[in-house]
């Protein structure tokens, strides 16, 4: 699938949520299953930190496509950052620098990436255009 | 202590935050504002507005008046001795990094000794780390109890002939803890040491005079107590500061200039250097005033009110970790739910539109000292109430089931 292809389908997904609860518990949930197999990650060496909360990321290139594994110590943005990985895991480089990933604010959680917010998450997308950048 | 008539005083709390009522539990951070104070402020800039202690035109004097005023109001809440001992500063932050640097060009030599404690904020320790590279200056920590209290068993014995400043808050931004600072002070003088209190915090909950204290320095920010950002106060003991060098230099704060040579100005001026921030002057003495006619202890009686209140309930939290358990505290109350993250819970609390603090609050050496990262933080004023308390520990509890 392509990046856009999956973006629309993650909007779509939250807009069966009529209230922030509902979409809350979803994305703890997407959490749980952020880093399926359990990789040692929480490493300084791949941590994207911010002041209230943590987000790992490790990045690898296989046959031209990006993947990454991600973790936080929060909940919220390990949800948000699985679905950051689910976005931009196993797309290439070229195709991940020329995306603008707009389903946070479309499904009413932009106030997440915002830098100053200090969770990491817009750190964690830096990191991972840094790398594709490398890699194009 | 009618407490609608006061809420009503304050606009903020009229908002509404993600469809629920304001419920505003981050006062340690900063206060809401009163009308009047508001007022003060806008009224200063549609009337007298003007460069102070420079003009002889009548706008000039009236704004140097407001401005002298101000100084002379916040002397009388403090019980310092002379309005020459008030300065002007942007804030706490501003104050210390004043101090530490007038300090450090008269006073600090080599290899000296400072004191400063587990539970200090940043703004009394970042000013000295800068210094100790220059001066090899040797830091030693008053430590904490598992209550949160300062651990006095040792103190004496931190103190050398090198000893030059002890520098200590009053009160505790993150514990709550209000440290016996008299009894502090009067030791350090023992010892001939500089005595510097950071009253950020302790100046809000607590009725303080700097005579009786007896210390050389005292801090606040003005922003938490009820007045604007941008305006604190430097108290400082006059010969103290007669006898040190300047910090920002420039207009204000000269009595004469050639290129050769500079005639300093007197305290306060001397360390007001560049035009003031009069409205913020102003905007503090209004937010005194209001405080006072309240009344101070009928305040600080009503916030121990919601403390209590507030302690009981939270107690009763499966898994709550409170940190900063004295008997006598400020009515703060910092904690964590085991195995939750606390920004969790803060991001689903503001949902509720209740305003709490969640991190390490300018305060990483005490979070090290805890073992934890960070913690969320409640704190209270006159104008908050027990209702709200009531609603925060429904929307806890809320947050505790869905992230559980």
């Amino acid at each position: 699938m392509t990046i856009e292809e999956i973006e629309k389908d993650i909007i779509e997904e939250f807009d069966l949520f009529d209230d922030w609860m509902d979409k809350y518990a979803y994305l703890i949930d997407l959490g749980k299953n952020v880093n399926p197999d359990g990789l040692d990650i929480q490493k300084p060496e791949f941590l994207v930190n911010g002041c209230n909360s943590n987000v790992w990321i490790i990045s690898r290139i296989k046959d031209n496509k990006l993947y990454f594994v991600t973790d936080s110590d929060a909940l919220i943005p390990k949800g948000i950052a699985a679905l950051i990985v689910r976005l931009y895991s196993g797309q290439t480089a070229k195709d991940i620098l020329e995306h603008d990933p707009v389903f946070v604010e479309k499904i009413g959680l932009e106030q997440h990436l915002s830098p100053n917010r200090a969770s990491g998450l817009a750190s964690m997308l830096n990191k991972i255009k840094s790398f594709a950048k490398i890699h194009n | 202590m009618d407490l609608d008539k006061i809420r009503n005083e304050f606009p903020a709390l009229t908002q509404k935050v993600n469809g629920h009522d304001l419920i505003y539990f981050d006062n340690a951070a900063t206060t809401l504002k009163p009308i009047s104070v508001i007022e003060s402020i806008s009224d200063y800039y549609k009337t007298v507005n003007s460069n102070v202690h420079r003009a002889g035109h009548y706008l000039s004097s009236q704004a140097t008046n407001a401005y002298e005023s101000a100084r002379k109001t916040v002397r009388d809440f403090i019980g310092a001795h002379s309005h020459e001992e008030i300065i002007f500063t942007k804030g706490t932050t501003e104050s210390m990094n004043l101090i530490a640097t007038i300090l450090d060009n008269s006073i600090l030599k080599d290899s000296d000794s400072i004191i400063l404690t587990t539970m200090e904020h940043h703004s009394n320790i970042v000013p000295w780390l800068s210094l100790k590279e220059k001066k090899n200056l040797d830091i030693k920590i008053v430590d904490i109890n598992s209550k949160g209290e300062l651990d006095l068993n040792e103190f004496e014995s931190l103190f050398s002939n090198k000893t030059k400043v002890l520098s200590i808050a009053h009160s505790s931004n993150v514990l709550g803890t209000i440290n016996p600072i008299k009894k502090i002070i009067e030791i350090a003088k023992k010892h001939g040491v500089i005595t510097i209190i950071d009253g950020a915090q302790g100046i809000v909950h607590d009725k303080v005079n700097v005579e009786e204290l007896d210390c050389d320095f005292y801090c606040f920010s003005g922003h938490k107590i009820y007045g604007p950002m941008g305006i604190g106060v430097l108290y400082g003991r006059k010969e103290l500061l007669d006898s040190l060098g300047v910090y920002q230099t420039g207009g204000g704060m000269i009595k004469n200039v050639s290129f050769e040579s500079v005639e300093y100005n007197v305290v306060p001026y001397k360390y007001e250097a560049g035009t003031p921030n009069v409205a913020g002057a102003i905007g503090l003495e209004a937010a005194i005033t209001y405080m006072k006619n309240i009344g101070f202890d009928k305040i600080v009686e009503y916030e121990n009110e919601l403390l209590d209140y507030a302690n009981k309930k939270i107690n009763e939290i499966e898994g709550i970790e409170i940190y900063g358990t004295s008997i006598k505290k400020d009515p703060i109350i910092s904690f964590n739910i085991k195995g939750i993250h606390h920004s969790d819970i803060a991001m689903i609390l503001d949902k509720f539109g209740i305003a709490v603090r969640n991190g390490s609050h300018c305060t990483q050496p005490l979070m090290k000292k805890l073992g934890i990262k960070g913690n969320i933080r409640i704190s209270f004023v006159f104008y908050n109430t027990k209702k709200e308390i009531d609603v925060f520990i429904e929307k806890l509890i809320f947050a505790i089931n869905m992230l559980k």
